[in-house]
């Protein structure tokens, strides 16, 4: 009997030192050697060289001249350090208000939209930091970006469809389209200011 | 549905079945054969701890031997555990100065990740440091991992070998399978999956949380650490622990639906291969494919069911100006969508992993009920790596037995006659995991420390408290992450449940497996019952669905099933 303990004992401690310690110091020695980038948070600048952020990782949009990304759940909305889903059931009042009120401001912030509102724009993403949006969800708020540019809607639609990733290798995922990079290529083309 | 998700579909399926051979094949060698690559660097490892331990890696052990290592192995690993999570503050590696963690939540997370659950009551990103995660928690996604394919091995040996008479009934040595596991399979192979989930943007690294202005000039607090290392062992161990909160739905856990499939693979990868190995050992590849047959059969009906259940739009939102053909999209991310959310989700369950792409709270009754049923079915459709290999042997026992009943022969499985005492042991192991789930919901259920705990009304709080118990007594770890569960109550109870649902059920398997390999063979016979044809993957897929549905249905039906006819009227809670 002491002698499994012993071994217990004993196997426990290397285990521990070989893969709680030199394997993931291992991998991250690999990771900052081959993929520095995506190895610290693929953080992304501006025009002026500034860091605005992660590209993975959805921020708050408000002004009507940025595109907006999905409503989030994680802390009291975009926070990283507490990322997370809503967890409302589909029969939940709480989704249902949210939903309802969600569906109110969207109109009343874009007014010359066309056709009903795309279910992603009211709805919070698993981690609440999801980064993307579908071309459909983006094309809807085309015209309050335009508007609120003062440029016409055919000229934000290219700035849209060059920023359209489509389906990796053709085959895996959906179309969709980097809200932050999105905003970035807007203000490169037209510039920081609103109309 | 569209046809780009079922290409998806069917894309995973074929990748999964093309290496379940090689994959098999390699486990076998690393295992049962001295053949194995990479030796120079490994043996030496083992062989020096073997000496530090006073351990003989070339003596085999009976049953009683093999569990009491397996026992006390993960006890004191998880007792090394608990004090990390306690002792965080004193430790390295805490950029953000977290302080211990709380006694009852250290509790549950060692219990959780000693079981290869992974059951997760607290934010990854708000109370673990950096050396908790990777010491204290992925360090158990390996020994998990490896315990639970240790001792599925076991148990093959167990049934497959043929013992002379006077030989000892031994069925292999622990510490051998362990270091062997680690050392040969689950390292190297994490190694390369974490580099690929790098590539595509999973992070990597030990920096503090920056703060960064955004582009409208807000703050945001951004989380780092070494999240890629330990997210490729969490699918490969099937673990599925999360370094954050959201888990796999998280950009920096899985960045694009390139990492997504490979995740998904990487969970099916063992458990697929497993079941080849088991055919090798059993020196009739077809026992094997007929286990990998049953289990995709289940598996299948499972994504059909959820991917339907998903892609409908919700008939309480129906009034609103919404344009839902893009399906439920609550809890879910649009890299993903709703066909990889859905596979995932039975992927995750199915695998006894628990990881998850999307929120199955936010699921709609019938989708979220599918994972549910999943873990409720014992986690044997490919189940945890090891654990769902020998849950299915379990059944196997269970239908050889009452096609033996049916036909008035005594029962035999591989020429040897199942008894009494292997009957016993099997239904004993049935019967520990719905008392272990229905036992302490019901009670939850009533009383008010475990409804107050509950985020949605209705009958979906009823499968909220139903989901946290299945999961934690089948080791799972996913959850209707609605429920608080960081309180005494869950914290404490559930942990127990994890802890029982692993290792009272591992017991049982062992002492089958030390009563079978002692059994002399009889020769096969006209009489004998075949159990590698079609006809016995049928009679397979019956007996555990006929169980499960059994045993869970009257609970299903007050949760999901009543939740799904009340959301088609509109009603809401």
């Amino acid at each position: 009997m002491f002698k499994i303990i012993w071994a217990s004992i004993v196997y426990t401690f290397i285990t521990l030192i070989l893969t709680g310690i030199i394997y993931p110091c291992f991998v991250t020695f690999c990771a900052q050697m081959i993929f520095p980038y995506q190895a610290n948070g693929s953080f992304i600048k501006n025009d002026a060289g500034q860091i605005v952020g992660s590209e993975l990782i959805a921020q708050p949009f408000q002004n009507p001249i940025y595109f907006q990304p999905r409503p989030s759940a994680a802390g009291n909305g975009y926070d990283p350090t507490s990322s997370g889903g809503s967890n409302y059931a589909q029969t939940s009042q709480k989704l249902l208000d949210r939903i309802s009120s969600d569906v109110a401001r969207l109109q009343k912030e874009n007014p010359q939209a066309v056709g009903s509102i795309p279910v992603e724009l009211v709805t919070t993403s698993g981690s609440g930091l999801d980064p993307d949006l579908s071309p459909d969800g983006a094309e809807w708020q085309i015209p309050r970006v335009a508007a609120a540019r003062g440029v016409t809607i055919e000229r934000v639609k290219q700035v849209l469809d060059s920023a359209i990733d489509q389906p990796q290798f053709g085959f895996l995922g959906e179309p969709r389209v980097n809200v932050l990079k999105l905003n970035i290529a807007l203000d490169h083309r037209f510039g920081v200011s609103s109309k | 549905m569209t046809i780009l998700g079922w290409l998806q579909i069917i894309i995973f399926c074929l990748a999964i079945l093309a290496l379940t051979k090689p994959m098999g094949v390699y486990i076998f060698n690393i295992l049962e054969t001295p053949h194995k690559p990479m030796s120079v660097v490994i043996e030496p490892i083992k062989t020096l701890t073997e000496k530090l331990a006073g351990v003989d890696s070339k003596q085999e052990q009976t049953w009683v031997e093999y569990a009491l290592s397996v026992m006390y192995f993960s006890m004191i690993t998880c007792v090394v555990t608990y004090v990390i999570l306690r002792l965080q503050d004193l430790l390295p590696l805490n950029p953000q100065k977290f302080s211990g963690v709380p006694s009852a939540l250290a509790f549950n997370t060692s219990s959780s990740f000693t079981t290869n659950t992974n059951w997760q009551a607290y934010t990854g990103e708000s109370t673990m440091s950096y050396f908790s995660q990777m010491a204290g928690l992925a360090w158990h996604n390996f020994l998990s991992a490896a315990v639970g394919i240790a001792v599925a091995i076991a148990c093959a040996r167990g049934f497959t070998r043929k013992i002379p008479k006077d030989a000892p009934k031994t069925i292999g040595n622990f510490w051998a399978d362990l270091m062997n596991i680690t050392l040969y399979v689950l390292i190297p192979i994490s190694i390369i999956g974490a580099l690929v989930l790098v590539s595509n943007g999973a992070i990597q690294n030990f920096s503090p949380y920056p703060e960064i202005r955004t582009m409208e000039n807000a703050t945001q607090t951004i989380p780092l650490g070494p999240v890629a290392s330990q997210e490729s062992i969490k699918q490969l161990g099937t673990n599925g622990g999360g370094f954050f909160n959201a888990n796999a739905a998280h950009p920096y856990e899985s960045p694009t639906p390139f990492t997504n499939f490979v995740s998904m693979f990487l969970i099916f990868l063992i458990p697929a291969g497993l079941t080849y190995t088991y055919g090798l050992m059993a020196k009739n590849s077809k026992q094997g494919w007929v286990l990998l047959i049953a289990m995709s059969i289940l598996f299948g009906m499972g994504v059909v069911t959820v991917y339907w259940a998903e892609s409908k739009p919700n008939p309480v939102l129906n009034s609103l100006p919404l344009n839902q053909t893009a399906g439920n999209l609550e809890g879910k991310e649009m890299r993903f969508g709703v066909a990889n959310s859905a596979l995932y989700s039975v992927v995750t369950t199915d695998a006894s992993c628990g990881a998850v792409n999307s929120m199955h709270d936010s699921f709609s009754p019938l989708g979220g009920m599918v994972p549910l049923l999943n873990i409720a079915l014992g986690e044997i459709i490919f189940g945890g790596v090891g654990s769902g290999l020998y849950g299915m042997l379990i059944f196997v026992m269970l239908s050889v037995f009452i096609a033996g009943l049916m036909v008035g022969r005594t029962p035999e499985y591989l020429g040897k006659k199942i008894e009494v005492k292997e009957m016993k042991l099997v239904t004993l192991y049935i019967l520990i995991f719905p008392i272990l789930i229905l036992l302490p919901s019901a009670w939850s259920s009533i009383a008010t420390y475990g409804q107050s705990s509950l985020n949605n009304g209705g009958p979906h709080g009823l499968s909220e408290i139903l989901y946290a118990f299945t999961s934690a007594s089948g080791n799972n770890g996913s959850a209707f992450a609605g429920l608080n569960a960081n309180t005494d109550w869950y914290n404490y109870s559930l942990g127990a449940c994890m802890l029982f649902g692993r290792f009272w059920m591992m017991l049982p398997v062992l002492a089958l497996a030390g009563s079978m390999a002692g059994k002399k063979t009889v020769p096969e016979s006209l009489g004998t019952f075949p159990t590698d044809n079609l006809t016995f993957v049928f009679l397979l897929v019956s007996i555990i669905l006929i169980v499960g549905a059994l045993t869970f249905f009257p609970a299903l039906c007050l949760g999901p099933i009543v939740e799904h006819f009340l959301l088609l009227k509109g009603k809401v809670f």
